[in-house]
């Protein structure tokens, strides 16, 4: 349907509605102001709460230092923006989701999400009269003049309560007509967006690699010297953006699905040609680039590779491990007292390499102790337990019974870096050795998980994730098979931990909090429990935007919600898309399945019931099998 | 099918394929299983009849070894397997279909059947199987790699004797195979078991449905509250008035057994 056939569905149609064939394009506009008001005023005050709620936990004021296109929005102001636009888009999309039928998208969903949008907005409003009239800094510490200034533009509280009001039913309607125009257009502009939006985030790693190729002029142009988009760069970014994707439009899908529908030894050579194109630009990027970028690259490649591991027995064999950051510890000390000549008790100062060895058979060891007990619980219990396990081992650490081993609270310093076979020293003052390094190391991680998913033990593990008690009448033994899907995650995570103790040199029990296991949870399941590839996508996305327990990410004003977006993208993660950001191949699959199966037995499950039992009746047995 | 006459008289000279002695079984304080004698002869077709909380399923997973009898023994081939894991009596050749067939529902249909094989390492032999499972049931095959879990439930059926019988089993365990189908399919279900067994296999299927599971057997047990209060041919079975009267009450429905079961005996 395009913008003309909207002009046009202003005007009732009644020949067309008495047509009647189902298809939404006869079928006459709902009259606009015949919405679900209801459901409208729920959903405002929900998003109205929002707001106040982002308003207060001061994310505006300080987010509002990051410009994302330079005078014109800040990354502050982006936030104010967000919920406006979902609500409306949501209210626009209500019918389509109830399954009205004869129903065309017009004014009626650009209407109910304009008046979402203004209730959302007025969150805002009320609000700023609020803090114009009352002193609440006693309990709440950001209800300031500050952000009364920043709500209201700097033009007193009246014009805040106006223009609140404005931007919510602009940006709500805006949401609303996102679902009326023809999905090219919708895909276009959320490229368009989307690719602004990345470019403002992407900024550093921009710059500096072009810094690195030395095309600072170029990115100039683009970039505000005091950081955003130029307004100029941003109209030319969009343009660009919107262009390609009108050109693009359903190549990349077409693209995709040619390779999908390739069968065999062609199929696996596109797979091949896709990850040596990827490796290459992964191995050639460094060199561009300067610290900071080889840096943030180095602490994803490290959540990659624990992810990865996790993800092994959480994905693959399903068993909810909470402490995975206990094996992260055991790798980094273990490297640590091994390596180090500063090691309290003993200190065989082995090359990195040799120290590896023992560095995974400790985990592993580590791994076994921990596994046996816990492995013979489920679900729950396991859960907590794990939980327990992950705190015991940093307190361990920390403790001082075992102070004379691992320093306690001053933990191990000067760790050497990791020497490699004499080619190459990797220490966190060389952080382009130390991607290097990650890279191997992941790809080792991935080929491994890649292989063991497709093999007998990782059909075992999956049989226990989907059924233990059957799996264990297939004659599978559950507890060895589940034992060591423990202990090959614990040996991925100590090669992450070997790596940090080298990267770092220095090891704490401070590094080692339980954040760190729920933060590689929660990247695990953005990602895609049980995918390679979606493991690595939430790594870069949550690690690489967001940041890490410790790390800095590319936003870093982010930092001090790091906590509060992971646990909102969590929550809408599991209510919008429970498969992660890439799922598996399985998981599509069987989503895609679900669909045809439920179609098929619409079209006939009596017919199936017929053939059935006239094929069991003529079939014969063929013979004995055993 | 062989009638229950001479199933019985052969039974006395053989050597019982799987077998329960005098066995006790405990959930906790609850006496679940009471002094239960079992033999299932190769080449029978036998079932275990009883109401909800009878014991059927307690008795199955002492057979497969996934509950420990406190007294008495279970003996598989001759051979006391008290001891033994799952997987040492499931390489012997005792296999389940499971209760509601329970497939591995987000793993694909050939997974599923290659989990069934999981304890063979003979890949050609395993290949050999697949395919007479595929010569069985020949819509196996077109759903190879399609989740179990999209499947119809006569489908689903079909894969999971399918799985159990990948593990190239000499006697087939079947929890209530009749459980959670529609009637077509139940009745579609009990052909199926019967080719099977005619095929050579033997068969021990737990039941509540004592009119269709009695129709296809040779013999048959009645439990109660963990013990064994009917021991005879199906024939005699069907004839007994107490059965008749109590345990089947008359009809002919799935369910009916449940409550009607407490009577018995």
């Amino acid at each position: 349907m395009s913008l003309a056939e909207l002009s046009a569905a202003h005007g009732p149609s009644p020949t067309a509605s008495s047509s009647g064939d189902g298809t939404s394009d006869d079928a006459p506009p709902r009259p606009p102001f015949a919405q679900d008001w209801h459901r409208i005023a729920r959903m405002g005050a929900i998003g109205a709460i929002g707001q106040i709620f982002i308003s207060l936990s001061n994310m505006p004021v300080k987010l509002d230092g990051r410009a994302i296109i330079e005078g014109v929005l800040s990354l502050g102001y982006l936030s104010l923006v967000v919920l406006p636009l979902a609500a409306g888009s949501r209210v626009g999309h209500q019918l389509r989701r109830e399954g009205v039928p004869f129903h065309r998208p017009g004014a009626h969903e650009v209407i109910g999400g304009a008046a979402c949008g203004a209730l959302v907005g007025g969150g805002l409003s009320l609000l700023a009269m609020l803090i114009a009239n009352f002193d609440l800094r006693e309990p709440l510490v950001n209800w300031s003049p500050i952000l009364a200034d920043l709500l209201a533009f700097n033009c007193g509280t009246a014009f805040a309560v106006i223009i609140w009001l404005a931007i919510g039913a602009a940006v709500g309607a805006a949401g609303g007509l996102l679902r009326v125009v023809p999905p090219l257009a919708r895909r276009v502009l959320w490229t368009m967006v989307l690719t602004l939006f990345g470019s403002a985030v992407l900024e550093s790693l921009t710059t500096d690699l072009a810094e690195g190729m030395g095309i600072e002029g170029l990115i100039d142009w683009f970039y505000a010297p005091r950081g955003g988009l130029t307004i100029t760069g941003a109209i030319a970014l969009a343009a660009g953006s919107g262009v390609l994707a009108f050109v693009a439009r359903g190549r990349i899908k077409g693209a995709k699905a040619r390779i999908d529908a390739l069968e065999g030894p062609a199929r696996n050579r596109a797979h091949l040609g896709l990850i040596l194109a990827t490796a290459a630009v992964l191995v050639i990027l460094p060199m561009f680039a300067g610290k900071l970028t080889n840096e943030l690259l180095a602490n994803v490649g490290l959540f990659v590779l624990l992810a990865l591991g996790l993800n092994i027995v959480v994905g693959l064999a399903g068993i909810l491990d909470l402490g995975y950051v206990a094996f992260f510890a055991v790798g980094s000390y273990s490297a640590a007292v091994l390596t180090a000549a500063t090691s309290p008790k003993i200190h065989p100062e082995l090359p990195w390499f040799v120290a590896l060895i023992g560095v995974v058979l400790l985990t592993g060891l580590v791994g076994l102790f921990i596994g046996a007990p816990v492995i013979r619980m489920r679900g729950d219990y396991l859960a907590i337990v794990t939980l327990g396990f992950g705190e015991i081992i940093r307190l361990l650490f920390l403790s001082d019974w075992l102070s004379g081993w691992f320093g306690g609270s001053q933990g191990i310093t000067n760790i050497p870096g990791a020497e490699i076979f004499g080619l190459a020293e990797v220490a966190g003052t060389d952080p382009r050795s130390v991607f290097y390094l990650v890279l191997a190391f992941c790809a080792i991680a991935i080929y491994v998980s890649w292989r063991l998913e497709r093999s007998r033990i990782g059909r075992a593990w999956m049989a226990v994730r989907e059924d233990e008690t059957v799996a264990e009448a297939m004659g599978i033994n559950t507890v060895n098979v589940k034992l060591l899907a423990f202990v090959v995650g614990a040996v991925l995570g100590s090669f992450s931990g070997a790596i940090f103790s080298a990267k770092v040199g220095s090891v704490f029990p401070a590094s080692f909090l339980i954040l760190v296991s729920i933060v590689i949870l929660v990247v695990v399941i953005f990602g895609g429990m049980g995918s390679i590839v979606g493991v690595i996508a939430g790594s870069a996305v949550l690690i690489g935007v967001l940041g890490g327990p410790k790390q800095p990410g590319l936003l870093a004003e982010f930092s001090e919600f790091k906590l509060l977006i992971y646990g909102a993208l969590l929550v809408w993660m599991m209510l919008a898309r429970p498969e992660g950001l890439i799922p598996s191949v399985r998981r599509t699959r069987e989503l895609h399945q679900e669909e045809l199966a439920q179609d098929a037995w619409l079209r006939g499950q009596t017919e199936d019931e017929h053939e059935g039992n006239g094929e069991s009746s003529a079939r014969q047995p063929s013979g004995e099998m055993s | 099918m062989s009638s229950a006459d001479s199933g019985t008289a052969s039974s006395a000279e053989r050597v019982p394929l799987l077998e329960m002695r005098k066995v006790n079984a405990h959930y906790g304080a609850v006496h679940a299983l009471r002094d239960v004698d079992l033999s299932i002869y190769e080449g029978e077709l036998v079932c275990l009849l009883g109401g909800n909380a009878s014991g059927k399923s307690t008795t199955l997973k002492t057979l497969l070894g996934m509950l420990k009898p406190t007294s008495g023994e279970v003996v598989l081939d001759g051979e006391v397997v008290n001891d033994r894991p799952t997987s040492y009596r499931v390489a012997r050749g005792i296999t389940m279909v499971p209760e509601n067939r329970r497939l591995f529902k987000r793993l694909t249909v050939r997974e599923n059947l290659q989990l069934g094989a999981y304890l063979r390492k003979d890949s050609d032999a395993i290949a050999a199987d697949m395919e007479r499972v595929y010569e069985l049931f020949p819509r196996v095959k077109e759903r190879l790699a399609q989740k179990a879990g999209t499947l119809s439930g006569g489908e689903q059926q079909m894969v999971a004797i399918g799985r159990a019988l990948m593990s190239q089993p000499r006697v087939l365990l079947m929890d209530e195979p009749s459980m959670g189908l529609a009637p077509a399919l139940v009745q579609q279900n009990f052909e199926l078991i019967s080719q099977i067994h005619e095929a050579g296999m033997t068969v021990f299927m737990v039941e509540q449905n004592a009119n269709m599971a009695l129709g296809i057997a040779d013999r048959g047990w009645v439990l109660q509250t963990g013990r064994v209060v009917l021991d005879d041919t199906a024939e005699a079975l069907l004839a007994n008035p107490a059965l008749r009267t109590s345990y089947l009450g008359g009809g002919k429905g799935n369910d009916e057994g449940e409550t009607a079961a407490d009577d018995a005996g």
